[in-house]
């Protein structure tokens, strides 16, 4: 009995001693962002740079976009890395955002079966595309999440004049990386970013079949949370984040982050500098 | 068929070159879990015990209750707390939202009504007799309490492993509470979750095979202090 005792107290010492030692020496900054940003790995290759410079621990939340504006209103995180121009701009308006900076693009792409049973591939516009999926009822999976993928696909349908519903529209209300296995699995088509689909590619049997259009950009940008809203936040932290992240070095960066010799995200300097020449 | 067995191959290789992030991992799964179950033991046993052999109006309503929370979702003690605990809810002011403190709450909560009905259980078959006869033997109220608790000791282990496993496998509260964040709060469960979404297998199989081992390892404590 007294052996027996002897021994729980031992495991239990141990797991005290082992419990005690998570306190954190470095200053924390909050971030909220999509899943098309963290899942393609792309912020485990730019951070760690900036954490070093000003040790600091960036804690990443990745969620749909929705999400994300709605953990900056509720002053859950202190700068957000999104990608919903119409819903940031609301999100300023309404006081809660400061300093925006558009930093990056990761164009929508449509993707679909090899075969093309809608006719999206010889198609030069999103409107019609939609059109010829919604007519020939081919499956669609969508990303049902309010993120801002999600947000773009409501508006395009909307712009297309059709409220897509019926056993050919699926909503998978998940991140992307998953309603794209779903949609191969059912050989469907799906409006992706491109990024998250190039990262993915090796795995998936669907194409991409249309890219080229105006109503397909998708910036990224950085937005701090306001102080005033809530006392607590690190602005000048935050604001720290958003020069670095600005910086021309970390654009580089950003630009020299690649799958199969691909750039993911196209950071804007570059984007802005090719229109130019 | 091929992935699989990489993914599994792979997955040996983590586990054996003790990768640091994969450490991490299970560190937060361990130690999350760990105070959880303690904290839920300090209330739930005492609680269980009153519940099964205390002599109150509405105990058996008390016991209906404390069964029916046993299935409580997780997902709904995630949503519960992640409301209270946003800094727009009330407990805003600790700002503990999305860090280990948060998920411990949540596990907490999770494991109180499980480890509660187990030992009411287990007490209500052992009766109040040792409690009783502690007493006509002349000691005291403390004394008789702390006997009784010797005497159920495997009512006590038993419940505080049943909460544990409960725990130590759910992911709703710590997604939710811990917002999976990287050497802070990604625990097992969040991070194969992460890893099936991203459509990695091998981490995710590794962690798998980890929770396995660590479940077996603790069942097999259990069964130790059962023989003797």
């Amino acid at each position: 009995m007294i052996n027996r005792l002897k021994i729980l107290l031992l495991i239990g010492l141990f797991f005290v001693t082992f419990c005690v030692n998570t306190v954190f020496a470095e200053e924390i900054l909050k971030l909220a962002t999509t899943t098309s940003t963290y899942e393609t790995g792309l912020l485990d290759y730019v951070f760690p740079a900036f954490e070093k410079k000003y040790n600091v621990k960036i804690h990443i939340i990745s969620v749909g976009t929705g999400k994300a504006i709605k953990l900056g209103e509720n002053g859950d995180v202190d700068v957000l890395l999104v990608h919903s121009p119409e819903v940031e701009e609301g999100f300023i308006r309404e006081g809660y955002g400061l300093n925006r900076k558009t930093i990056m693009s990761n164009n929508f792409i449509i993707i679909g079966p090899k075969d093309d049973p809608a006719c999206v591939r010889d198609l030069k516009n999103v409107k019609n595309a939609l059109k010829n999926i919604a007519r020939t009822q081919s499956i669609f999976v969508s990303r049902g999440d309010d993120s801002g993928t999600h947000n773009k696909e409501k508006f395009l349908w909307s712009k297309a004049g059709i409220v897509p519903q019926g056993e050919w529209y699926l909503e998978s209300g998940q991140g992307m990386t998953q309603t794209l296995v779903i949609a191969d699995e059912k050989n469907a088509y799906c409006l992706t970013d491109r990024a998250t689909y190039l990262f993915n590619r090796d795995r998936l049997r669907l194409v991409k079949l249309l890219e080229e259009d105006n109503d397909l950009e998708n910036p990224y940008s950085v937005i701090a949370v306001n102080p005033h809203k809530h006392s607590h936040i690190k602005y000048k932290l935050s604001m720290k984040f958003i020069e670095w992240i600005t910086s021309s070095y970390c654009l580089r960066k950003i630009e020299n982050y690649k799958k199969n010799g691909t750039t993911l995200f196209v950071p804007f300097r570059t984007v802005l500098n090719i229109k130019i020449l | 068929m091929n992935y699989i067995i990489d993914g599994l191959k792979e997955a040996l290789k983590i586990i054996f070159t003790m990768d640091k992030e994969f450490i991490s991992i299970v560190g937060v799964s361990l130690r999350t879990s760990f105070i959880a179950i303690l904290l839920a033991g300090i209330f739930g046993i005492p609680l269980g015990t009153w519940v099964g052999i205390g002599k109150f109006r509405g105990r058996g309503f008390m016991a209906t209750i404390l069964n029916t929370l046993v299935s409580l979702p997780t997902v709904v003690v995630g949503l519960t707390f992640y409301s209270l605990l946003s800094r727009r809810g009330p407990l805003g002011e600790l700002g503990i939202l999305f860090t280990p403190a948060a998920m411990i709450i949540g596990q907490f909560v999770l494991a109180l009504p499980l480890v509660a009905a187990f030992s009411m259980g287990g007490v209500r078959n052992l009766g109040d007799r040792p409690f009783i006869a502690a007493r006509l033997l002349g000691a005291g109220t403390l004394r008789s309490s702390i006997l009784f608790f010797k005497e159920a000791r495997f009512i006590v282990m038993t419940s505080m492993i049943a909460g544990f496993g409960r725990v130590f496998s759910e992911v709703g509260v710590s997604m939710m509470l811990g917002g999976n964040i990287r050497f802070y709060t990604r625990n097992i469960t969040t991070s194969i979750a992460l890893e099936s979404s991203r459509g990695a297998f091998s981490l995710g199989i590794a962690l798998g095979i980890i929770l396995l081992m660590i479940a077996f390892v603790i069942n097999l404590t259990l069964y130790y202090f059962q023989s003797k």
